[in-house]
Parts: structure tokens; C-alpha cells; sequence
């Protein structure tokens, strides 16, 4: 269960001046499902177009299935399966087509299973449908069973659910469950940090960096300092007098309420009502304890690293 | 402070024969953010363009400011600002001469626009940065400049399409501090979005699903809706048989995989967690833990887009 299957060393790459990717390692256990969240350019479309072979890095070592990929790319190609980010499928043919043209192309004929990976996606309706008529969702899916075809034994999803409905959203990390629980390891891309949830373990990718890589909870953890949520009115005039306090490190609204994240042992709950209740005109609903939230801990990694450098 | 300046009743367009927006009927209130959520082709910005008067309602009516959207747009235009998801700047302004461009196009005096730029330099923390030019802005900066554009005239309501997509989380979470600091003057923000997890950011929010309104209200009211029933986390293991039993039981409507846990939705209140426990156990499996987890708004907008599904009868 704990074997490497990906082992990334020091992976660079160069477009011209832009360094989309610096000094990149990380590793990748046979049965997770990998998610690497970051925003765009943060060179997640980048990485994965290297491991998918499709283009070569300037540096680093890669290597997949215990095989060196720029080496040995036509051993490890079969048990790759890539779904680019853009439209990967025929618009003129049907859903039925676009899978047996995958089937060949991988020289994989296998009419059960591409049956089965129909019924998963619950495509089976919509054999005869050509694949521009198909909702956004529905193309999705699509072109992801197409990535399963041959069986692969990894997966590599560019940003699988961008822009997509929250339905279909759902029945593709469904999808994605299921091929997680056959023991196919999962390398997915996404924009959406609450997809995080959905990973065994996350990346936190920004400017070609990877900033953190662990279980989602333990992320969570590592923000190292307490969240306090505070919820008053009238919000933006508690908010700036929060803001400033000694021992706040940071005050966020977030819709009703504002969250502070706030030096260990420097403010209770209790401290922070208190304060607000001091502020002429502000009327104080609650103050708690709260869960760092993921979002949080991005953004603090991402001031760290401009501190830094 | 109740008073709606946006009021679209029925309002539907189709395109041949595909119904892009389906009788979308919602308010805006003075001095509220309203978030329009939904994925990409939705029908957001269909929406949005008729708001603006660009596009005629196919059937339905909008207000804008009291003014009927599609016949009065001359009254609207002068009060409502918009930034699109599109809006392209000069590269080679720089921010201040940017503003002093649209000022111009807009028809702004000198001594107004010598009051109003640095006013708005201010507001949007632009302050220090007039002399760049927009081409050097990264992604965040450029929207900031973007929306000063749309404020130079002073609007009573802003549209803005999709402004945090593709950016990161410090970017996005300025842009959302900005909105916040518009709403305090009173300006209402009018914002689409298809990041789910701004939903919470909104002081009211719309969903919207292939065209058709599908919930709307305060983030915390639609937390409270009653008929959600609960959400639970359970571990336990191996966790594919966990997985198989689950979904064979039908007091579940809905369970998936979260991470190296399953998450259902459960609907009978009388089902109680010792005794899903107590089952789990029965069937042989190991570490076994169920937990009430608090919904979030995707699990209540899921809920309600497929209702039907879940429910039949009700």
C-alpha cells in the first residue's frame, strides 16, 4: 500500500523568463488520491504535463512506477491515464465512439469494462449523444472514463471539476471514489480548496512552489496558531478595531462573522468580547474558539514565503 | 436599508431553443453584497446582461434603481457601475492615467475627477501605485484598477462578473475585504462567482442551476433549513465494504467517499448514531467512529437541486 509510485527530485521548469516550476519534490503513495490545489499559474497544468510525458523538464528527476519516465516513457505510458484540462474528446463523435476510439488508440479492447465505466459515470443513456450535445459535466466525465480505458494504474486529472455544476462536481469526486477503491492512484488539480477534504493528501501549489504537502486535517493543524470567531455588528467597524489589537495576527470577515487568527495564549474568546463590547455602538452576538480553516492556512503559508523572500 | 434597487421577475432568455435563464425572480437590497453562484454556463452573466439592458428578457421583467432595465437603461446606465469577466485596460497606462481615460469617456469634469481619483486610489489601496503601468500589474492589482474604473462615477450599484476567478487565496480574499469596504458606503455589490466556498462570504446569495434560481437567502438562513436533516462523517474499516453497506441502506440517500472517510446524508431522526454504530460493528467492521458534521452550503445546495431525486413524495 505504501509504495512510491511517483518520486519527483528537483524538477524545473523554464517557459522563456517564467520559472513554472522550481526545485519541485515530492512523492506519491500507491492508493492516494493526491490533490494539488492552487491558483492559476501557480503550475499545476505544468506538472502534469511533464509526469504525463507530454512535455520534458529542464531538470530533476522523475520517476514513475520505480522507471525513470524520460527514459523509459513507452513502459510507463500504459500505465498512465491523462486527462488534459481542455476538451480531450471528438465533438462530432458519439459518447460509444469516443470510447472505442480510445479503446484503440490504448489497443485495449475490453467491451465489459468500458460498459462498467459507462454505468459509473451514468452515461449509458447517452451512447448516441454526439459529445458537443453533452452538458459541461457530462463532457467531463466523458473524457475521465476515457482516461480509464486501458486501465491504468495512475491517474492524472487536470482540474477535473473547473467551472463545473455542483452536481456533476459531486458525481465526478464519486467517479473518482470509486477508481480510488479498484486501487488506482489518483494525481488531481484543482482551484477549489474545499476539494481538499476529498485527498488523502494536498499539495499547496503557488508560483511553482509547493508550499505544503500533507493529509488535509493535518494541514489544518499546522496553521500554529489558535482561530478565534467572532461574530458583531456593525462588522466592519469591530473588524478595524480588531484588526489592530496586540496579539491578532490577522482579522478576516467572512460574511457575518470575523475570524482572527491570534498569537497562542495572547487572547481568550472572552478577551476578544470584551474588546469588541468596548467599541462605541457594537453589539456583540458571540465569541468561540474555532477550526483553522484550509483557506487560512494558505494564505498564511503565502505570507511566510513573501517574508521571506 | 430594505429597500430592494434590483428586482427581476420571471425574468427568462432563451437562445434558439435553449433556455438560458428560466424565470429567475430574486430582490437586491441597498447596501448588501448578493452573491450569484453558479457554474460556468449557468446563466450568470445572461443575467447580468440583462440587468445591464445589454440583452432583452425573452419573458419576465427587471428593475434596476425603481427604472424597468430593459426600456429605461439611459436612467440606469449613469448609476450602476460594471466590471466585466472580460474588461480588458490599456497595458501601456499607467493606473492613474488609466482613470483619468475612462474619467474622461465618462464624461467626469477635472475638478470632480481631481477629487475623485484620489479618492478612490484610497478605497481600493491603490494609493502609491498611479504611476505603474497596468501592464505590470499582476492579476489582483488589475482587477482593483478594473473596479476603480467602474466606481469613477460614483454608482449607487456595482456588477461585478466572476472577479476572484483563477486567483489565489490572499488575491481573492482582498477582493472580497474591497467589496466589504463598498458595501460600508452603501454601494451594493452585485457579484457572481463559481467558487462555491464564496458563498459564505455574501450577505445574500442566489444559486443558480442550468438557468433556473434554486435557492436563495442569508448564508446563516440556509443553513438553518430544517429539512436538511444531518450530515455524518463516518470512519471505519476496510473502508470499500463500509462503503458498499452504507449505500445499501436506505435510510441513507445520499453517501461518498470524503477522503479516507464516508460522508451520508441521514433523514430519519429517529435512526439514532449509536445505533448506525452498533451495525457497522455487527457487520465485522473495525474502528469504527460516526460524527454529526455541520453542512455546509454546497451539501444544502445539493440537497435541493436533487430533492426530487432524494425524495419523490415530498
Amino acid at each position: 500500500m505504501n509504495r512510491a509510485i511517483v518520486r519527483v527530485e528537483h524538477l524545473e521548469k523554464r517557459f522563456g523568463p517564467v520559472r513554472a516550476l522550481m526545485d519541485l519534490s515530492f512523492m506519491v503513495d500507491e492508493g492516494e488520491i493526491f490533490g494539488i490545489i492552487g491558483p492559476d499559474g501557480a503550475g499545476k497544468t505544468t506538472l502534469l504535463r511533464i509526469l504525463a510525458g507530454v512535455i520534458r523538464p529542464d531538470a530533476g528527476s522523475l520517476r514513475l512506477f520505480d522507471r525513470d519516465l524520460l527514459r523509459e516513457l513507452e513502459r510507463v505510458r500504459p500505465l498512465l491515464g491523462y486527462m488534459p484540462q481542455n476538451f480531450s474528446l471528438y465533438g462530432d463523435l458519439t459518447v460509444r465512439e469516443n470510447l472505442l476510439f480510445f479503446s484503440t488508440m490504448y489497443g485495449a479492447s475490453d467491451p465489459a469494462w468500458m460498459e462498467r465505466l459507462l454505468h459509473f459515470a451514468r452515461l449509458e443513456r447517452f451512447l448516441d449523444r454526439r459529445a458537443v450535445q453533452l452538458s459541461g459535466g457530462m463532457q467531463k466525465k466523458l473524457a475521465l472514463i476515457g482516461a480509464m480505458i486501458h486501465r491504468p494504474r495512475l491517474l492524472l486529472l487536470d482540474e477535473p471539476t473547473t467551472g463545473v455544476d455542483p452536481v456533476s462536481r459531486r458525481e465526478l469526486w464519486d467517479l473518482l471514489s470509486e477508481f480510488h477503491l479498484q486501487g488506482v492512484t489518483i494525481l488531481v488539480t484543482t482551484p477549489y480548496l474545499d476539494e481538499a477534504e476529498r485527498c488523502t493528501r494536498v499539495a499547496l501549489m503557488h508560483r511553482g512552489r509547493m508550499l505544503a504537502i500533507d493529509a488535509p486535517d493535518r494541514l489544518r493543524a499546522s496553521l500554529g496558531h489558535p482561530v478565534i470567531e467572532i461574530i458583531a455588528q456593525p462588522i466592519m467597524g469591530v473588524h478595524a478595531a480588531l484588526r489592530d489589537h496586540p496579539g491578532v495576527l490577522e482579522a478576516v470577515i467572512l460574511g457575518d462573522r470575523i475570524r482572527l487568527v491570534v498569537r497562542e495564549g495572547s487572547l481568550s474568546p472572552e478577551d476578544v468580547e470584551e474588546a469588541a463590547r468596548g467599541i462605541p455602538g457594537a453589539i456583540v452576538q458571540e465569541a468561540r474558539w474555532a477550526a483553522p480553516r484550509l483557506e487560512e492556512v494558505f494564505a498564511h503559508l503565502m505570507h511566510q514565503e513573501t517574508a521571506d523572500g | 436599508m430594505d429597500e430592494a434597487v434590483i428586482r427581476a421577475e420571471g425574468l427568462t432568455r432563451r437562445f434558439g431553443t435553449f433556455t438560458a435563464v428560466d424565470h429567475v425572480s430574486f430582490e437586491v437590497r441597498r447596501g448588501e453584497i448578493f452573491g450569484f453562484l453558479g457554474p460556468n454556463g449557468a446563466g450568470k452573466t445572461t443575467t447580468i446582461r440583462m440587468l445591464l439592458g445589454l440583452l432583452e428578457p425573452t419573458e419576465g421583467r427587471a428593475w434596476v434603481l425603481g427604472h424597468d432595465a430593459t426600456r429605461e437603461t439611459a436612467r440606469i446606465r449613469p448609476r450602476i457601475g460594471y466590471v466585466s469577466q472580460r474588461f480588458s485596460l490599456y497595458p501601456d497606462l499607467s493606473v492613474e492615467e488609466t482613470l483619468r481615460f475612462y474619467g474622461a469617456a465618462y464624461g467626469l469634469s477635472f475638478p470632480r475627477l481631481a477629487d475623485r481619483i484620489p479618492a478612490l486610489l484610497e478605497l481600493l489601496g491603490l494609493t502609491g501605485q498611479e504611476r505603474r503601468l497596468v501592464r505590470h500589474l499582476a492579476g489582483g492589482w488589475r482587477q482593483r484598477v478594473a473596479l476603480a474604473v467602474a466606481l469613477l462615477h460614483e454608482p449607487e450599484i456595482v456588477f461585478l462578473d466572476e472577479p476572484t476567478a483563477g486567483m489565489d487565496p490572499l488575491a481573492r480574499r482582498e477582493i472580497w475585504s474591497l467589496l466589504y469596504r463598498l458595501a460600508e458606503q452603501g454601494i451594493t455589490v452585485f457579484v457572481t462567482t463559481h467558487y462555491m466556498d464564496e458563498a459564505e462570504q455574501c450577505s445574500r446569495l442566489a444559486l443558480i442551476h442550468n438557468g433556473r434560481l434554486i435557492l436563495q437567502g442569508a448564508p446563516t438562513e440556509l443553513k438553518a433549513m430544517a429539512d436538511m436533516g444531518r450530515v455524518l462523517e463516518i470512519a471505519a474499516t476496510p473502508l470499500d465494504r463500509a462503503l458498499a453497506l452504507l449505500r445499501g441502506w436506505s435510510i441513507f440517500p445520499y453517501v461518498t467517499l470524503h477522503g479516507a472517510r464516508i460522508h451520508v446524508y441521514l433523514r430519519a431522526p429517529e435512526v439514532s448514531l449509536e445505533e448506525i454504530r452498533r451495525r457497522l460493528e455487527t457487520a465485522g467492521l473495525e474502528s469504527i467512529s460516526v460524527e454529526p458534521v455541520a453542512p455546509s452550503l454546497e451539501d444544502i445546495f445539493l440537497w435541493v437541486i436533487e430533492r426530487e431525486r432524494f425524495d419523490p413524495a415530498g
